[in-house]
Protein backbone atom coordinates (compact mmCIF):
# COMPACT_ATOMS: atom_id res chain seq x y z
CA UNK A 1 0.00 0.00 0.00
CA UNK A 2 1.26 3.23 -0.79
CA UNK A 3 1.60 6.20 1.50
CA UNK A 4 -1.35 8.13 -0.73
CA UNK A 5 -3.50 5.09 -0.40
CA UNK A 6 -2.95 4.74 3.45
CA UNK A 7 -3.70 8.50 3.78
CA UNK A 8 -6.85 7.87 1.52
CA UNK A 9 -8.07 5.59 3.38
CA UNK A 10 -7.42 6.48 7.21
CA UNK A 11 -8.69 10.11 5.84
CA UNK A 12 -12.43 8.64 4.57
CA UNK A 13 -12.72 6.40 7.61
CA UNK A 14 -11.74 9.01 10.53
CA UNK A 15 -14.57 11.58 8.56
CA UNK A 16 -17.19 8.73 8.25
CA UNK A 17 -16.71 7.80 12.18
CA UNK A 18 -16.84 11.56 12.81
CA UNK A 19 -20.25 11.79 10.24
CA UNK A 20 -21.72 8.82 12.12
CA UNK A 21 -21.43 10.79 15.62
CA UNK A 22 -22.57 13.94 14.46
CA UNK A 23 -25.70 11.92 13.17
CA UNK A 24 -26.18 10.64 16.72
CA UNK A 25 -25.38 14.11 18.69
CA UNK A 26 -27.96 15.81 16.14
CA UNK A 27 -30.25 13.10 17.02
CA UNK A 28 -30.73 12.34 13.26
CA UNK A 29 -29.86 9.07 13.84
CA UNK A 30 -31.10 7.05 17.01
CA UNK A 31 -28.47 5.51 19.57
CA UNK A 32 -29.87 1.85 18.99
CA UNK A 33 -29.64 1.74 15.49
CA UNK A 34 -26.01 3.62 15.36
CA UNK A 35 -24.08 1.07 17.02
CA UNK A 36 -23.70 -1.51 13.45
CA UNK A 37 -22.25 1.74 12.06
CA UNK A 38 -19.72 3.01 14.52
CA UNK A 39 -18.61 -0.47 14.75
CA UNK A 40 -18.11 -0.86 10.99
CA UNK A 41 -16.41 2.74 10.75
CA UNK A 42 -14.00 2.12 13.78
CA UNK A 43 -13.32 -1.66 12.00
CA UNK A 44 -12.53 0.52 8.50
CA UNK A 45 -10.31 3.02 10.48
CA UNK A 46 -8.28 -0.01 12.33
CA UNK A 47 -7.84 -1.77 8.70
CA UNK A 48 -6.71 1.61 6.83
CA UNK A 49 -4.31 2.57 9.35
CA UNK A 50 -2.85 -1.14 10.07
CA UNK A 51 -1.61 -3.18 6.87
CA UNK A 52 -0.88 -6.05 9.20
CA UNK A 53 -4.29 -6.89 10.33
CA UNK A 54 -5.79 -7.36 6.71
CA UNK A 55 -2.88 -9.52 5.88
CA UNK A 56 -3.27 -11.57 8.82
CA UNK A 57 -7.11 -11.68 8.72
CA UNK A 58 -6.42 -12.90 4.44
CA UNK A 59 -4.36 -15.55 6.06
CA UNK A 60 -6.74 -16.68 8.55
CA UNK A 61 -9.50 -16.51 6.06
CA UNK A 62 -7.79 -18.37 3.12
CA UNK A 63 -8.35 -15.55 0.40
CA UNK A 64 -5.19 -14.96 -2.13
CA UNK A 65 -5.20 -10.82 -2.06
CA UNK A 66 -5.98 -8.20 0.78
CA UNK A 67 -8.43 -6.78 -1.77
CA UNK A 68 -10.81 -10.16 -1.49
CA UNK A 69 -11.07 -9.80 1.86
CA UNK A 70 -12.40 -5.98 2.22
CA UNK A 71 -14.68 -6.99 -0.54
CA UNK A 72 -16.17 -9.94 1.45
CA UNK A 73 -16.04 -8.33 4.83
CA UNK A 74 -17.73 -5.15 2.87
CA UNK A 75 -20.73 -7.57 1.28
CA UNK A 76 -20.99 -9.43 4.63
CA UNK A 77 -21.79 -6.02 6.52
CA UNK A 78 -24.20 -5.07 3.92
CA UNK A 79 -25.95 -8.14 4.66
CA UNK A 80 -25.72 -7.85 8.17
CA UNK A 81 -26.98 -4.08 7.80
CA UNK A 82 -30.05 -5.35 5.74
CA UNK A 83 -31.41 -7.84 7.76
CA UNK A 84 -31.12 -5.82 10.96
CA UNK A 85 -33.28 -3.35 8.69
CA UNK A 86 -35.87 -5.91 8.18
CA UNK A 87 -36.45 -6.48 11.45
CA UNK A 88 -36.48 -2.85 12.65
CA UNK A 89 -39.30 -2.38 9.06
CA UNK A 90 -40.79 -5.74 10.89
CA UNK A 91 -41.25 -4.14 14.09
CA UNK A 92 -42.25 -0.47 12.94
CA UNK A 93 -45.54 -2.26 10.78
CA UNK A 94 -46.25 -4.46 14.01
CA UNK A 95 -46.25 -0.86 15.85
CA UNK A 96 -48.18 0.91 13.34
CA UNK A 97 -50.84 -1.88 12.73
CA UNK A 98 -51.35 -1.63 16.70
CA UNK A 99 -52.40 2.49 16.02
CA UNK A 100 -54.54 2.48 13.46
CA UNK A 101 -56.61 -0.66 15.04
CA UNK A 102 -56.26 0.94 18.27
CA UNK A 103 -57.62 3.97 16.73
CA UNK A 104 -60.60 2.12 14.48
CA UNK A 105 -61.21 0.36 18.26
CA UNK A 106 -61.88 4.50 19.38
CA UNK A 107 -63.70 4.88 16.25
CA UNK A 108 -66.25 2.42 17.12
CA UNK A 109 -66.55 3.46 21.01
CA UNK A 110 -67.16 6.95 19.88
CA UNK A 111 -70.06 6.13 17.65
CA UNK A 112 -71.64 3.60 20.28
CA UNK A 113 -71.47 6.25 23.22
CA UNK A 114 -72.91 8.85 20.64
CA UNK A 115 -76.10 6.10 19.96
CA UNK A 116 -76.20 5.78 23.36
CA UNK A 117 -76.81 9.69 24.07
CA UNK A 118 -79.36 9.70 21.61
CA UNK A 119 -81.11 7.03 23.20
CA UNK A 120 -80.83 8.64 26.47
CA UNK A 121 -82.35 12.00 25.46
CA UNK A 122 -85.11 10.06 23.24
CA UNK A 123 -86.21 8.40 26.61
CA UNK A 124 -85.55 11.41 28.58
CA UNK A 125 -87.54 13.72 26.42
CA UNK A 126 -85.02 16.94 25.69
CA UNK A 127 -83.86 18.78 28.67
CA UNK A 128 -86.06 21.61 30.38
CA UNK A 129 -89.53 20.71 27.71
CA UNK B 1 -67.72 -37.31 43.54
CA UNK B 2 -69.45 -33.83 44.30
CA UNK B 3 -72.26 -34.44 46.69
CA UNK B 4 -74.48 -32.20 44.39
CA UNK B 5 -73.78 -32.53 40.89
CA UNK B 6 -76.90 -30.99 39.81
CA UNK B 7 -76.92 -27.90 41.17
CA UNK B 8 -73.87 -26.22 38.23
CA UNK B 9 -75.15 -28.45 35.52
CA UNK B 10 -78.82 -26.73 36.16
CA UNK B 11 -77.45 -22.96 35.77
CA UNK B 12 -75.16 -23.98 32.80
CA UNK B 13 -78.06 -24.05 29.97
CA UNK B 14 -79.43 -20.43 30.96
CA UNK B 15 -75.91 -19.08 31.64
CA UNK B 16 -75.18 -19.79 27.63
CA UNK B 17 -78.24 -18.43 26.54
CA UNK B 18 -76.98 -14.95 28.48
CA UNK B 19 -74.17 -15.00 26.72
CA UNK B 20 -72.92 -11.28 25.46
CA UNK B 21 -72.44 -11.64 21.94
CA UNK B 22 -70.71 -9.80 19.09
CA UNK B 23 -70.92 -10.43 15.30
CA UNK B 24 -67.78 -8.91 13.70
CA UNK B 25 -67.56 -7.93 9.79
CA UNK B 26 -64.45 -7.05 8.31
CA UNK B 27 -65.31 -5.88 4.84
CA UNK B 28 -63.24 -3.53 2.23
CA UNK B 29 -65.35 -1.82 -0.38
CA UNK B 30 -68.64 -3.30 0.19
CA UNK B 31 -70.59 -0.46 0.45
CA UNK B 32 -73.07 -1.65 -2.31
CA UNK B 33 -74.11 -4.87 -0.39
CA UNK B 34 -72.95 -4.13 3.51
CA UNK B 35 -76.53 -3.05 4.26
CA UNK B 36 -78.07 -6.16 2.66
CA UNK B 37 -76.30 -8.55 4.58
CA UNK B 38 -76.31 -6.49 7.94
CA UNK B 39 -80.24 -6.77 8.34
CA UNK B 40 -79.65 -10.81 7.23
CA UNK B 41 -77.20 -11.17 10.06
CA UNK B 42 -79.62 -9.27 12.40
CA UNK B 43 -82.51 -11.52 11.73
CA UNK B 44 -80.70 -14.28 12.81
CA UNK B 45 -78.94 -13.38 15.60
CA UNK B 46 -78.87 -11.19 18.39
CA UNK B 47 -76.06 -8.75 20.01
CA UNK B 48 -74.22 -6.10 19.01
CA UNK B 49 -72.45 -5.85 15.65
CA UNK B 50 -69.38 -4.22 14.55
CA UNK B 51 -68.39 -3.53 11.00
CA UNK B 52 -64.77 -3.39 10.72
CA UNK B 53 -63.93 -1.19 7.27
CA UNK B 54 -60.57 -1.83 6.39
CA UNK B 55 -59.35 1.70 4.85
CA UNK B 56 -62.36 1.11 2.20
CA UNK B 57 -62.03 3.37 -0.78
CA UNK B 58 -66.11 3.42 -0.68
CA UNK B 59 -68.61 4.81 1.51
CA UNK B 60 -68.72 1.08 3.16
CA UNK B 61 -68.70 2.74 6.51
CA UNK B 62 -71.29 5.29 6.23
CA UNK B 63 -73.44 2.51 4.63
CA UNK B 64 -72.92 0.30 7.65
CA UNK B 65 -73.83 2.99 10.07
CA UNK B 66 -77.18 3.40 8.50
CA UNK B 67 -77.71 -0.01 8.44
CA UNK B 68 -77.16 0.24 12.98
CA UNK B 69 -73.96 -1.63 13.16
CA UNK B 70 -71.09 -0.09 15.16
CA UNK B 71 -68.35 0.84 12.56
CA UNK B 72 -64.28 0.58 13.30
CA UNK B 73 -62.80 2.26 10.56
CA UNK B 74 -58.71 1.53 10.16
CA UNK B 75 -56.84 4.73 8.44
CA UNK B 76 -55.57 2.50 6.02
CA UNK B 77 -56.03 -1.25 4.49
CA UNK B 78 -53.84 -3.39 6.96
CA UNK B 79 -55.65 -6.79 5.67
CA UNK B 80 -58.52 -9.58 5.93
CA UNK B 81 -56.70 -10.72 9.34
CA UNK B 82 -55.45 -7.25 10.94
CA UNK B 83 -58.84 -6.46 10.54
CA UNK B 84 -60.47 -9.38 12.33
CA UNK B 85 -58.29 -8.83 14.91
CA UNK B 86 -59.33 -4.86 15.60
CA UNK B 87 -62.92 -6.73 16.35
CA UNK B 88 -61.23 -9.25 18.44
CA UNK B 89 -59.67 -6.53 20.30
CA UNK B 90 -62.94 -4.75 20.65
CA UNK B 91 -64.62 -7.73 21.82
CA UNK B 92 -61.79 -8.19 24.35
CA UNK B 93 -61.60 -4.65 25.90
CA UNK B 94 -65.51 -4.65 26.17
CA UNK B 95 -66.15 -8.00 27.89
CA UNK B 96 -68.08 -9.82 25.27
CA UNK B 97 -68.12 -13.45 26.32
CA UNK B 98 -67.60 -14.59 22.34
CA UNK B 99 -67.57 -13.61 19.01
CA UNK B 100 -68.92 -14.55 15.40
CA UNK B 101 -67.40 -13.81 12.46
CA UNK B 102 -68.27 -13.49 9.01
CA UNK B 103 -67.64 -12.22 5.17
CA UNK B 104 -69.31 -8.67 4.63
CA UNK B 105 -69.59 -9.79 0.86
CA UNK B 106 -72.42 -12.07 1.47
CA UNK B 107 -70.82 -15.22 1.11
CA UNK B 108 -71.23 -16.71 4.44
CA UNK B 109 -74.96 -17.47 4.37
CA UNK B 110 -76.19 -16.15 7.81
CA UNK B 111 -78.72 -19.26 8.16
CA UNK B 112 -75.79 -21.04 9.61
CA UNK B 113 -75.38 -18.63 12.39
CA UNK B 114 -77.45 -20.92 14.92
CA UNK B 115 -75.23 -23.93 14.44
CA UNK B 116 -71.69 -22.25 14.72
CA UNK B 117 -73.07 -20.41 18.16
CA UNK B 118 -74.31 -23.90 19.30
CA UNK B 119 -70.73 -25.41 18.54
CA UNK B 120 -69.97 -22.71 21.28
CA UNK B 121 -70.86 -24.97 23.91
CA UNK B 122 -68.22 -27.68 23.56
CA UNK B 123 -65.48 -25.81 21.49
CA UNK B 124 -63.62 -22.50 21.63
CA UNK B 125 -62.91 -22.07 18.09
CA UNK B 126 -66.25 -23.30 15.88
CA UNK B 127 -65.08 -23.10 12.63
CA UNK B 128 -67.67 -23.28 9.33
CA UNK B 129 -67.04 -25.84 6.52
CA UNK B 130 -68.44 -25.54 3.27
CA UNK B 131 -67.33 -29.29 2.85
CA UNK B 132 -69.27 -30.99 5.55
CA UNK B 133 -72.52 -28.99 3.73
CA UNK B 134 -73.52 -31.19 0.67
CA UNK B 135 -74.94 -28.14 -1.09
CA UNK B 136 -72.39 -25.57 -0.89
CA UNK B 137 -70.11 -23.81 -2.98
CA UNK B 138 -67.13 -25.42 -4.22
CA UNK B 139 -64.14 -23.43 -5.31
CA UNK B 140 -62.01 -24.17 -8.58
CA UNK B 141 -60.07 -27.27 -8.37
CA UNK B 142 -56.89 -25.82 -8.22
CA UNK B 143 -57.68 -24.14 -5.50
CA UNK B 144 -59.34 -27.27 -3.99
CA UNK B 145 -56.12 -28.90 -4.11
CA UNK B 146 -54.36 -26.47 -1.98
CA UNK B 147 -57.04 -26.57 0.56
CA UNK B 148 -57.24 -30.26 0.69
CA UNK B 149 -53.22 -30.53 0.88
CA UNK B 150 -52.71 -27.51 3.60
CA UNK B 151 -56.34 -29.26 5.59
CA UNK B 152 -54.34 -32.72 5.78
CA UNK B 153 -51.11 -31.12 6.99
CA UNK B 154 -53.20 -29.02 9.61
CA UNK B 155 -55.05 -31.95 10.28
CA UNK B 156 -52.17 -33.68 10.87
CA UNK B 157 -50.63 -31.23 13.27
CA UNK B 158 -53.65 -30.16 14.81
CA UNK B 159 -54.11 -34.11 15.69
CA UNK B 160 -57.97 -33.47 14.48
CA UNK B 161 -59.54 -33.47 11.09
CA UNK B 162 -59.87 -29.74 9.39
CA UNK B 163 -61.66 -29.66 6.21
CA UNK B 164 -61.69 -26.19 5.71
CA UNK B 165 -59.02 -24.50 6.92
CA UNK B 166 -59.49 -21.62 4.55
CA UNK B 167 -63.14 -20.71 6.60
CA UNK B 168 -63.72 -17.14 7.84
CA UNK B 169 -67.37 -18.12 8.89
CA UNK B 170 -66.28 -19.00 12.61
CA UNK B 171 -67.88 -18.78 16.38
CA UNK B 172 -64.85 -18.13 18.86
CA UNK B 173 -64.98 -18.11 22.58
CA UNK B 174 -62.99 -15.25 25.08
CA UNK B 175 -60.43 -17.75 25.49
CA UNK B 176 -59.70 -18.15 22.37
CA UNK B 177 -60.12 -14.23 21.72
CA UNK B 178 -57.50 -13.74 24.16
CA UNK B 179 -54.82 -16.20 21.77
CA UNK B 180 -56.14 -14.54 18.53
CA UNK B 181 -55.47 -10.84 19.73
CA UNK B 182 -52.16 -11.43 20.24
CA UNK B 183 -49.54 -10.54 17.65
CA UNK B 184 -48.90 -14.23 16.71
CA UNK B 185 -51.91 -13.72 14.69
CA UNK B 186 -51.09 -13.14 10.69
CA UNK B 187 -52.36 -9.59 9.34
CA UNK B 188 -53.19 -11.56 6.01
CA UNK B 189 -55.01 -13.99 5.58
CA UNK B 190 -55.38 -16.42 8.92
CA UNK B 191 -55.28 -19.93 7.55
CA UNK B 192 -54.43 -23.49 8.28
CA UNK B 193 -51.36 -22.59 10.10
CA UNK B 194 -53.99 -20.94 12.84
CA UNK B 195 -56.45 -23.88 13.28
CA UNK B 196 -53.40 -26.10 14.02
CA UNK B 197 -51.87 -23.25 16.27
CA UNK B 198 -55.04 -23.28 18.14
CA UNK B 199 -55.39 -26.93 18.28
CA UNK B 200 -52.01 -27.33 20.23
CA UNK B 201 -52.41 -24.87 22.83
CA UNK B 202 -54.84 -26.32 23.97
CA UNK B 203 -58.02 -24.86 22.97
CA UNK B 204 -60.78 -27.05 21.40
CA UNK B 205 -61.54 -26.69 18.15
CA UNK B 206 -64.78 -27.96 16.13
CA UNK B 207 -66.11 -27.77 13.07
CA UNK B 208 -69.56 -27.41 11.65
CA UNK B 209 -71.34 -27.40 8.40
CA UNK B 210 -72.04 -24.59 7.01
CA UNK B 211 -73.56 -23.16 3.56
CA UNK B 212 -71.53 -20.40 1.67
CA UNK B 213 -72.12 -18.89 -1.72
CA UNK B 214 -70.03 -18.20 -4.42
CA UNK B 215 -68.50 -14.63 -4.26
CA UNK B 216 -71.23 -12.43 -6.21
CA UNK B 217 -68.24 -10.75 -8.44
CA UNK B 218 -66.36 -13.51 -8.70
CA UNK B 219 -63.29 -11.97 -6.77
CA UNK B 220 -60.80 -14.05 -4.79
CA UNK B 221 -58.15 -13.20 -2.21
CA UNK B 222 -56.26 -15.74 -3.87
CA UNK B 223 -56.20 -15.03 -7.91
CA UNK B 224 -53.65 -14.00 -9.85
CA UNK B 225 -50.60 -15.85 -10.91
CA UNK B 226 -48.02 -14.66 -8.33
CA UNK B 227 -50.41 -14.29 -5.48
CA UNK B 228 -50.67 -18.29 -5.38
CA UNK B 229 -47.45 -18.84 -5.53
CA UNK B 230 -47.04 -16.45 -2.94
CA UNK B 231 -49.48 -18.42 -1.03
CA UNK B 232 -47.77 -21.77 -1.02
CA UNK B 233 -44.62 -20.59 0.13
CA UNK B 234 -46.31 -18.45 2.79
CA UNK B 235 -48.22 -20.93 4.16
CA UNK B 236 -45.52 -23.84 3.50
CA UNK B 237 -43.18 -21.74 5.99
CA UNK B 238 -46.76 -20.98 8.41
CA UNK B 239 -47.52 -24.72 8.99
CA UNK B 240 -43.77 -25.75 9.29
CA UNK B 241 -43.19 -22.73 12.28
CA UNK B 242 -46.06 -23.99 13.73
CA UNK B 243 -44.73 -27.17 15.73
CA UNK B 244 -41.20 -25.30 15.84
CA UNK B 245 -43.10 -22.71 18.07
CA UNK B 246 -45.51 -24.55 20.33
CA UNK B 247 -47.50 -21.65 21.61
CA UNK B 248 -50.08 -22.22 24.83
CA UNK B 249 -52.76 -20.43 25.71
CA UNK B 250 -52.89 -19.38 28.94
Amino acid sequence: MTPTQRAFAVVTSVAMFLAILELVRRRKLKEEYSWLWILTTLGMTALAGWYGLIEWLTQLIGAVTATTTLFIFGLLFLLVISVHFSTVISRLTQQIRRLAQEIAILSAERDQAGAERARHERSDGPPGA
Amino acid sequence: MLPHPAAPTATEPARARRRRLLVIMPAYDEARRIRQVVAAVRAQVEGDLLVVDDGSRDATASEAHQAGALVAIHPTNLGYGAALQTGYRYALRHAYDAVLQLDADGQHDPASIPRLLEGLDRADVVVGSRFLEPGSYAPPLARRIGMWLFGRVASALAGQRITDPTSGFQAISRAALRFYAHERYPVDYPDADVLAMVARSGLRLAEVPVRMLPSPDGKSMHSGVLKPIYYVFRMSLALGLVPLRGEKHR
